[in-house]
């Protein structure tokens, strides 16, 4: 009998082309996506060394971290800032010149890349996708072993269609029970960070399992294992089950006929083995999971919505009591203030963690019938792609969210990291549906909390954090909060 | 890639824990298409007091006094100690480029984010990691009235300063021979060519719609 495996065993050995004596492994890659901040470095790498494309079809590009999220019928050439319009014709460039498929900025198929790859099928169960971006670990909701790479290795899977690696640990992290209405995988991934910590999945491979895992839509899951890095992990990804393949199938990426056939029947074996063993396993309770707020400027420093700011005096650590204090300087914040009552200048709905249309359906649930208040400067709501977009028009989110105050943008990452010309002023707190509260993130100066889409967009209404557990929604009561 | 040689060079120590590659480099200066020139931005929003964006003259800049790598004792570092979880955050590779074109060869420190780690020798640069309490003594030492001087040796894996007993360090077996060597990646994988061309049968034979 063979011995149990791991997801992550099967997902690796299923694409080892060679290892030496000492553990590195080539590894074959399935998929890779493109983007216009990582990759015009690799292409000039290609083009100095005279290499070409090892296998173009299994790439496809989209340029998000720089487009405007404002009007752009003009095309890349109004973009205003003229080195963030350099990066993105340089993209444009080199995708025509080595004959890479890329959906450029005016295709209605255009946006983040961690939004785009799932929903075109062009990332699959049991694939290995890497991107030029950390957040590459959002595929792994698909079933597949997917992560993120500097430049180099950009240019080396442009190259050789392979990467050298040497095979992580596995932790398994179950979230047992159900979680109660209102809690979304954002909540559970950060309650996951604040219980293992940012760099507590450094150097493994993480699956998460679990009946409040296995709940979660397809969308709920891409959120979560999007976070893996947060945890320190560059991989973080969720078995196959009959949910992920009725995800995929008629997309336009996913395979057909026959191949559907076969492609189903190897992806059911895409789960851990009974009795499989791994280094490390988290158990967390989902009953017990609250919304999740975060107060300082790492991931891991998040509370309940229901919470207050922690006290650094409270924490024996020396080291990690002066990261608290340092935090709550920068962000303008005193120990023991409640969270729901801090008060907000901004609200951010997008990035490759939130914007998928169950974001923004969450989010407008929050907003119908009500109105942002008056000290929130700007609430945004950024879909991640134009096919997202498309879709919450036509469901009439656009409007609820307008008539509730809000700007309803043009596909990009926007304000999660501020590229382009969406960002905070020093000094102005943000409730957010990114996955990085980073000093200067969104913003020299600006202060970052991260949140769920309904928690944002509840913020928005109320002007502070609030708890949705408490709402009513769909726009029945009288409007207040 | 420049081959990794033994030298000896300052150390400045960057007391911190878990410093994001956004810290290292701020999103600004990622929309530069070259690989060079962003050593003056390194650690830009800690290093001087105004806003920094691509294009400035960056000395005329006003300097943060308060920030270690401003500190006269620490000039020509070629050596960073820091500490856990260094290199956090985005996958960007302009942290490395960065640490790379100010001057930094070595980092030290208790743990490193996985994809910065990798990267950081993707660039010639050597990231070791030490245990807690001789990064603790490491700081101490630099924070002297003299700057700490180390010398590295790659070959022998140890490092060794005045005062102190000479430090053994690990480092993967095959990431040193690059770096002694000066070895590209690409240019390695590229020896296997067929076993990616055997690779790619098997599996177009197993998983076509992997090939379509």
């Amino acid at each position: 009998m063979m011995s149990a495996k791991t997801l992550y065993d099967k997902l690796w050995e299923s694409h080892v082309v060679r290892t030496d004596e000492n553990g590195t492994a080539l590894i074959y890659i399935d998929r890779h996506l493109v983007h216009e901040v990582t990759s015009p470095q690799a292409f000039e790498g290609l083009r100095l060394a005279g290499r070409k494309p090892w296998r173009t079809g299994a790439n496809l590009a989209t340029p998000d971290h720089n487009v405007p999220t404002t009007e752009r019928s003009g095309g890349v050439s109004a973009i205003v800032d003229p080195i963030s319009r350099t990066q993105v014709e340089t993209l444009d460039d080199n995708c025509d010149s080595f004959g890479i498929t890329e959906f450029k900025m005016l295709d209605p198929r255009q946006g983040i890349v961690h939004v785009v790859g799932p929903e075109q099928g062009a990332t699959l169960p049991g694939m290995t996708v890497v991107c030029g971006d950390s957040h590459t670990s959002t595929h792994g909701a698909m079933g597949a072993l997917a992560f993120g790479i500097g430049t180099s290795e950009v240019e080396h899977a442009l190259a050789t269609q392979c990467l050298i690696q040497k095979k992580s640990k596995a932790m398994l992290i179950r979230v047992e029970g159900a979680v109660t209405p209102g809690i979304t995988a954002k909540d559970i991934v950060l309650a996951i960070i604040g219980e293992i910590g940012t760099a507590g999945g450094t150097g493994y491979a993480i699956e998460f399992a679990g009946q409040a895992i296995r709940d979660l839509s397809i969308e709920g899951r891409l959120t979560l294992c999007n976070m893996a890095i947060e945890a320190g992990a560059r991989a973080g990804f969720v078995a196959v089950d009959e949910k992920t393949i009725d995800y995929v199938k008629g997309r336009p990426y996913a395979p057909e006929g026959e191949n559907w056939e076969s492609a189903v029947s190897y992806w059911r074996n895409l789960h851990s083995d009974e009795g499989a063993v791994f280094d490390k396993e988290v158990v967390l309770d989902g009953s017990a999971i609250k919304p999740q707020v975060t107060w300082g400027t790492s991931p891991e420093m998040v509370v309940s919505v229901d919470e207050s700011v922690p006290d650094p005096v409270a924490e024996a650590d020396e080291v990690k009591a002066g990261g608290m204090r340092r935090a709550l300087e920068y962000m303008g914040l005193e120990a023991g203030t409640p969270i729901e009552q801090i008060k907000l200048d901004r609200i951010f709905i997008g990035s490759c963690t939130n914007s998928r249309i169950e974001d923004l359906r969450a989010a407008a649930d929050v907003a119908k019938g009500r109105q942002v208040a008056a000290n929130i400067k700007q609430a945004l709501v950024v879909p991640g792609s134009g096919l997202v977009k498309a879709q919450a028009e036509a469901e009439g989110l656009d409007k609820i969210f307008t008539e509730a105050g809000f700007e309803w943008r043009e596909p990009g990452c926007s304000m999660c990291l501020a590229m382009n010309a969406d960002r905070l002023e020093p000094g102005e707190r943000c409730a957010s549906t990114s996955n990085r509260n980073f000093e200067g993130r969104q913003g020299q100066g600006g202060r970052t909390h991260l949140v769920s889409p309904a928690m944002a967009a509840a913020a928005a209404v109320a002007g502070h954090f609030t708890d949705i557990s408490a709402l009513k929604l769909g726009g029945d009561d009288d409007g207040e909060i | 890639m420049e081959k990794f040689e033994t030298f000896t060079g300052i150390v400045c120590p960057l007391d911190r824990s878990n410093v994001d590659t956004d810290a290292i480099i701020p999103k600004q200066f990622l929309k530069s298409i070259k690989r060079s020139g962003f050593g003056p931005n390194l650690f830009d929003e800690w290093r001087y007091l105004d806003h920094g964006e691509p294009g400035m003259d960056n000395s005329q800049r006003p300097l943060n006094p308060d920030f270690v790598l401003n500190d006269a004792r620490y000039q020509g570092a070629k050596i960073l100690l820091t500490s856990k979880n260094f290199g956090c955050g985005s996958s960007r590779e302009h942290a490395p480029w960065a640490l790379e074109d100010y001057g930094f060869r070595v980092i030290l420190a208790p743990s490193f984010a996985d994809i910065f780690f990798n990267n950081c020798f993707k660039n010639g640069i050597l990231p070791i990691v030490l245990k807690e309490e001789t990064v603790d003594e490491l700081f101490a030492l630099s924070g002297g009235p003299q700057a700490l001087e180390i010398t590295v040796d790659l070959q022998a894996q140890t490092l060794s300063y005045a005062g102190g007993e000479t430090v053994p360090f690990d480092v993967d077996p095959f990431r040193k021979h690059c770096l002694l060597n000066g070895l590209d990646d690409i240019g390695l994988t590229l020896e296997h060519v067929d076993d990616i061309r055997a690779y790619e049968a098997r599996r177009r034979s197993e998983a076509p719609w992997l090939f379509t």
